[in-house]
């Protein structure tokens, strides 16, 4: 995919840098200021790439095209999925950051509910809000390069994508899942010796297994391990960690459906997960 | 265990039989005493590991005084359960063992192997050898030691000497403890490498009541017991503590049936027991992780962003993942199947074609700290029963 950047290698030093532009769409920000959060690595990032567009950073706005696109945000409303088209066509290598742009995020718990009572409920004016009755994530309305899942997203594993692109190699994004890198973390797994439902064996690895590192059970926020939506690989195996959840510790279907529809809730198998088990309810 | 000798490595912590230990190679120490023995340690320049109760379980950590040791806890471990308890008693070494194997201490988790930097005309390697550290472990198990001697056998194999490991098992100095209590879990007196610890331990403990048999079974145990000056044992307590060892080899519930190893696992390649267990395994990783001798590992390197330097860092992986199964152009083991198969076929079966020796030293590990309790030694019996009658047999699952 790096070989689609023009410039790589000892070029981009000197030459003109790969253009990065950030665009938002229905999200809370928090991966973006995990860009701003790079702190010392901003700086090095700054001179690798020309920051050509990043409204939450700067109000230069240049116009694209852009090399590198980081879209952060799901798609809600009609004028965002008009959007997003543009965006693609103006942008090399597309990549969604975090779990609302590249599963829907929390906001998809929509996708199960009626928008319009919500809007009746909580606007005073609901007349005026424009919104899709859906959250979706990007992939469903244009084609992804790369997909960063988290919420947050990783810095260190964003820093480390763009560091290949510009490199011009393929970067490398794990599918495994969470307690891989919780073992190699040295921690005492909560599954086992506390009871707790942890969703790191069906979750993705990136965050370096920090709830855990915590005490506390993986939610799912890196979402579905390994061939969830992009990628090589089958869906992880959801059914039976539920089976357990149920069996071993006791969770009734609603909890398990509850565990399954979080922040990820609409990511290929976790859907099916949550789906299966409302049936349940 | 094995079909050729399996203590070639490291020759002066081996082959000391507890019958033929000498009587100046042992002595008594009373529990409240151990102190004494942390002490000398730390005068040896030895940073002292032990476990510690952390999170439910326990984890080697750096203990300073015998207070730090989980004093009055014990275990109870089965299949994807662990639990602490306390205890009224005084007992030291009452927690068998955490998720935690030596593995750690020699084999590490991820480490820089090169640190490259590029340079006018290509780019300079540097070889990041650990520098060498005395570090002793206190409650290693029998399993833990055996786990330890069949690493020894891949990283320190004369053509294929790892370097890294070979640097962090120098300074490895080893406290065995003999179990006198089993788990639910253990199976290690059919794999013949336990309770009691046989070789490649510097000193064994056996805790009888408040006393403490200590052994040595290397020159450097030998020398740090000479230290001590301890009371010789009487022969009563060594009777009463091989005792309650046997005792504790004959309680245990769980075995592994190996008499027609490896050929009967490669006669099940295609038995339908394959597609049981695949529905319940999560493909997560855990038992591989938690297993004293899985040594598979892969290599990543973590460049900066103007890619002048780079560190090669080796990373503990596990066949269960997806990248492990990937070839040129091809997955070979696609599936949770797939993966379980090799898995199992490799410990059980094909090591000992490998190695010369079984990849199974019977700690219990994997079946405690698999999430949905799958347990080996219940998927072999399975397997070595003919397919017409295994299929769809125990659930390891209780489904909904
Ligand atoms: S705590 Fe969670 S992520 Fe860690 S090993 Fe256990 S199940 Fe896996
Ligand atoms: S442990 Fe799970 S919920 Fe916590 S940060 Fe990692 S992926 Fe997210
Ligand atoms: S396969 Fe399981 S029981 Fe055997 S040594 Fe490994 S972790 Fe222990
Ligand atoms: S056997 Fe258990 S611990 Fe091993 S990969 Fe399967 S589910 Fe995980």
């Amino acid at each position: 995919m790096g070989d689609r950047l023009v410039h790589h290698g000892e070029a981009t030093k000197k030459a003109a840098r790969p253009r990065l532009a950030v665009f938002k769409f229905a999200s809370c920000d928090g991966c973006q200021l995990s860009i701003l959060n790079l702190e010392e690595d901003l700086l090095a990032l700054g001179q690798a790439l020309d920051i050509a567009y990043f409204p939450e950073a700067s109000s230069d706005m240049k116009p694209g095209p852009y090399d590198i696109g980081l879209v952060e945000g799901s798609i809600t409303t009609a004028e965002d999925a008009h959007r997003i088209l543009s965006i693609r066509r103006q942008t090399k290598v597309l990549i969604t950051i975090g779990a609302c742009a590249t599963a829907g995020g929390i906001q998809a718990l929509r996708n199960w509910a009626d928008v319009e009572a919500f809007k009746q409920v909580v606007y005073p004016s609901p007349e005026y809000i424009q919104s899709l009755s859906t959250s979706t994530p990007i992939s469903e309305h244009v084609q992804v390069d790369f997909e960063l899942w988290g919420c947050p997203i990783d810095k260190g594993q964003l820093l480390r994508v763009i560091t290949d692109l510009i490199a011009g190699i393929q970067p490398r994004l794990p599918a495994d899942s969470v307690c891989l890198e919780c073992k190699r973390r040295g921690n005492v797994c909560v599954l086992v010796a506390k009871g707790m439902p942890c969703l790191g064996p069906v979750t993705r690895i990136g965050c370096g297994a920090i709830c855990p590192g915590m005490g506390r059970d993986c939610y799912g926020c890196f979402g579905p391990s390994e061939g969830a939506r992009k990628g090589p690989g089958l869906p992880p195996n959801t059914a039976s960690l539920a089976k357990h959840f149920h069996g071993g510790l006791q969770l009734i279907p609603i909890e398990i459906m509850r565990r399954f529809r979080g922040i990820n809730g609409y990511g290929s198998s976790f859907l099916a997960e949550s789906n299966a088990w409302e049936k349940k309810t | 265990m094995a079909t050729r000798p399996t203590t070639q490595f490291g020759t002066e912590r081996t082959g000391i039989c507890i019958m033929s230990i000498a009587s100046e190679m042992r002595g008594i120490l009373p529990t409240a005493n151990l102190q004494r023995l942390l002490d000398a340690l730390s005068a040896k320049g030895y940073r002292i590991i032990g476990p510690t109760a952390h999170d439910g379980s326990v984890v080697w950590e750096t203990v300073r005084s015998v207070s730090d040791l989980p004093i009055g806890w014990r275990d109870q471990q089965e299949p994807g359960r662990y639990r602490l308890e306390q205890t009224a008693s005084q007992e030291v070494f009452g927690v068998v063992h955490g998720p935690q194997s030596l593995k750690p201490f020699v084999f590490a988790p991820r480490e820089p192997l090169l640190q490259i930097e590029r340079t006018k005309d290509g780019f300079a390697p540097r070889q990041m050898i650990p520098q060498l550290e005395k570090v002793a472990v206190i409650g290693a198990r029998a399993c833990d030691l055996a786990g330890l001697t069949v690493q020894d056998r891949i990283f320190l194999n004369d053509a294929y000497r790892d370097p890294y490991y070979a640097a962090r098992r120098e300074g490895l100095f080893v406290i065995a403890v003999n179990c006198v209590r089993a788990l639910s879990t253990c199976f290690c007196a059919s794999m013949e490498t336990g309770p009691r610890a046989k070789t490649g331990f510097d000193l064994a403990l056996t805790e009888v009541d408040d006393r403490l048999l200590i052994e040595a079974g290397s020159e450097a145990g030998f020398d740090l017991l000479s230290d001590l000056s301890l009371s010789p044992a009487p022969q009563k307590l060594l009777d009463e503590a091989a005792t309650r060892v046997d005792a504790c080899g004959h309680s245990q519930v769980r075995r592994l049936e190996r008499s027609r190893l490896p050929q009967a696992l490669y006669d099940a390649h295609e038995h339908p027991r394959w597609d049981d267990v695949a529905g319940c395994c999560l493909a997560c990783t855990n038992c591989t992780m938690v297993c004293p001798t899985c040594f598979c590992h892969a290599a990543e390197e973590t460049p900066d962003l103007d890619h002048q330097q780079t560190a090669h860092v080796r990373l503990w992986d596990s066949c269960f993942t997806q990248e492990h199964g990937y070839i040129h152009g091809k997955n070979i083991r696609p599936t949770i199947k797939d993966r379980y198969r090799m898995w199992l076929t490799h410990k059980l079966a094909s090591w000992i074609d490998q190695f010369g020796m079984s990849g199974c030293v019977g700690c219990g590990r994997c079946i405690t700290w698999c999430p949905v309790g799958i347990d080996l030694t219940e998927e072999l019996s399975a397997l070595l029963v003919p397919a017409s009658r295994s299929s769809v047999t125990s659930q390891q699952v209780e489904g909904p």
